[in-house]
């Protein structure tokens, strides 16, 4: 019997806990498909690094970072949406990638090798998966609060433009690593599935990001693993293990929610015991703005 | 321009003297149109300002020029360093599973019992998420969220918008506690003053530029003077004949 990648199933449980996390804060932006669509544009920097004779993850990580900006300027300047922009990126970071990368490396660049995975790439995504994790868990918070509005995040002071930057850079940094465990057509995936697992099933953001971190390892360490025995590329059995999580998710969701619909009668206001109306009697009624209508 | 300290609201609650904010000729243009036009006014301290005006008059765009979100030219003056607290008419996304104590934690940690009380909620709706709360809920802990930091000045757009007849008093009730208990003063936003007459202080009608400044009371004093300012018609005058383009 083969044995098990070390080197390359560590790193994958790694990267597969930051992309969760990292994934879970995409999944809430609601760019679960940007993600998916930066991550294939790694494959360009791929081809352009071996071609040119550097670390291809470095190459990866310069042109998804450029693509983020990019997307990033794009977005905050023009009123294209942002999956219009991304859109037009992939397919051309697609189409170029593949023309550039040597033939023999294509399969593992498109679809990953956890082992060909060596110490050096071990340090590599244990290094990104401390940055990653401390970096998003700094910004968070911050993030979140941008989901829910802009103007609300400013005015607590949230510098929304360099904070949305900051993690679009995180992004660029795990999929880069990623991408040399289940390559650049699906580490897409491990960013998005288990943070999309985890929304079905989180009813606070500590369970949320907690859960799609534990996921995101779980999916990617026993991918890697099972690919062994099986003898099948570690990346589709990443992803295959992601969806079935997925899968269960939902259906837990199914029932939770059944359960928690349940014969009641209709929703009202939820109020403190003793909070008494503090409100003037009401008078006779002031204008209401109804331009060119009858005065109430 | 400007209250003097001597005006007294409807309900003859007096004025604190001195303005927390003086708005002086601000103009501010989008998409290459002016959306305000030489804006200028006062909030004096302790005060409840509505501003209303129809859609499209620039009322969001103030609020969001006073958060400094909106490039402008003129003088925003505040008195000292006034620290500010927001609710936005439009939230992007709560469907998210954040729960109330998460959200309010964002903003400043800590106890939010008291907090809560201001605004007329229950201890135990910390640990809902924001999804499961209704429109009133919502409203009154994005309230909650506004205030945790105990602000100089609340701004809010549209407090009644989202929320449905039978919550709004409550909403109108927690902005009462907010100004009798705290003390803050309160500016916001509303294209129907109907439901929230009792509350404000002093009105702004804005449409790209301040059309009227005073209090509600000589607002309706002056009906010939609301007529024209909201396009509205007496209601004892005869239907007026159609014209051609209609409106205001």
């Amino acid at each position: 019997m083969t044995a098990l990648p070390w080197y390359g199933l560590l790193t994958a449980a790694a990267v597969g806990l930051s992309a969760g996390y990292v994934g879970s804060l995409m999944v809430l932006r609601r760019m679960a498909l940007v993600g998916d669509a930066l991550s294939h544009v790694a494959l360009p920097g791929l081809a352009v690094g071996l071609l040119l004779g550097f670390n291809p993850y470095v190459g990866a990580f310069a042109f998804v970072l450029a693509a983020a900006f990019v997307t990033w300027i794009i977005e905050r300047s023009t009123q294209l949406t942002v999956d219009a922009v991304v859109g037009v990126l992939f397919v051309l970071a697609l189409a170029v990638g593949v023309l550039l990368t040597p033939e023999p490396d294509l399969l593992e660049a498109l679809f990953g090798s956890p082992a060909s995975v060596g110490p050096g790439g071990l340090v590599d995504g244990l290094a990104v998966t401390l940055v990653a994790v401390l970096a998003t868990r700094a910004i968070y918070r911050p993030m979140v609060l941008s989901v829910i509005s802009e103007d609300l995040a400013a005015s607590a002071g949230v510098r929304v433009a360099a904070v949305s930057l900051a993690y679009l850079t995180l992004v660029s940094l795990v999929v880069a690593v990623g991408v040399q465990v289940v390559g650049t057509l699906l580490v897409g995936a491990l960013v998005i599935v288990p943070a999309a697992a985890a929304k079905l099933l989180g009813t606070n953001l500590r369970r949320f990001a907690t859960l799609s971190a534990i996921l995101g390892l779980g999916s990617a360490a026993g991918g890697t693993a099972l690919s062994v025995p099986i003898d099948v590329p570690a990346g589709p059995l990443v992803v295959l293990l992601g969806v079935a999580a997925f899968a269960i998710a939902w259906v837990a969701f199914a029932l939770l929610r059944r359960r928690a619909e349940g014969p009641t009668g209709p929703r009202t206001d939820r109020d403190a015991p003793a909070a008494p109306s503090v409100l003037p009697r009401p008078g006779p009624a002031a204008p209401t703005v109804r331009p060119g209508g009858q005065a109430p | 321009m400007g209250a003097s300290a001597s005006v007294r609201a409807e309900g003859d609650r007096p004025l604190p003297a001195g303005p927390l904010l003086v708005v002086e000729h601000l103009t501010a243009r989008r998409g290459g149109r002016t959306v305000l036009e030489d804006v200028s006014f006062e909030v004096p301290t302790g005060t409840t300002v509505a501003i209303v005006g129809p859609n499209g008059g620039g009322k969001t765009t103030l609020l969001r020029a006073l958060l400094g979100r909106v490039a402008v030219t003129g003088r925003i003056r505040w008195s000292g360093a006034v620290r500010v607290g927001y609710v936005p008419q439009k939230l992007i996304d709560v469907d998210i599973p954040v729960s109330v104590e998460e959200f309010l934690g964002m903003k400043c940690p800590g106890s939010y019992a008291s907090c809560l009380a201001t605004v007329g909620l229950p201890a135990a709706i910390l640990s809902e998420p924001l999804s499961a709360l209704s429109g009133g809920e919502l409203q009154r802990v994005l309230i909650a969220w506004a205030i945790v930091d105990r602000p100089a000045l609340l701004l809010f757009d549209e407090p009644l918008s989202n929320v449905d007849v039978g919550s709004q008093e409550a909403v109108v009730d927690a902005l009462a506690r907010v100004r009798s208990d705290l003390g803050i003063t309160i500016l916001f936003v509303t294209h129907d003053l109907h439901g929230l007459r009792h509350f404000a202080d002093r009105v702004l009608v804005l449409d790209r530029t301040v059309r009227f400044e005073g209090t509600v009371a000589e607002l309706r004093a002056d009906r010939a003077r609301t007529a024209e300012l909201f396009g509205l018609r007496p209601a004892h005058d005869p239907p007026a004949p159609p014209t051609p383009g209609g409106g205001r």
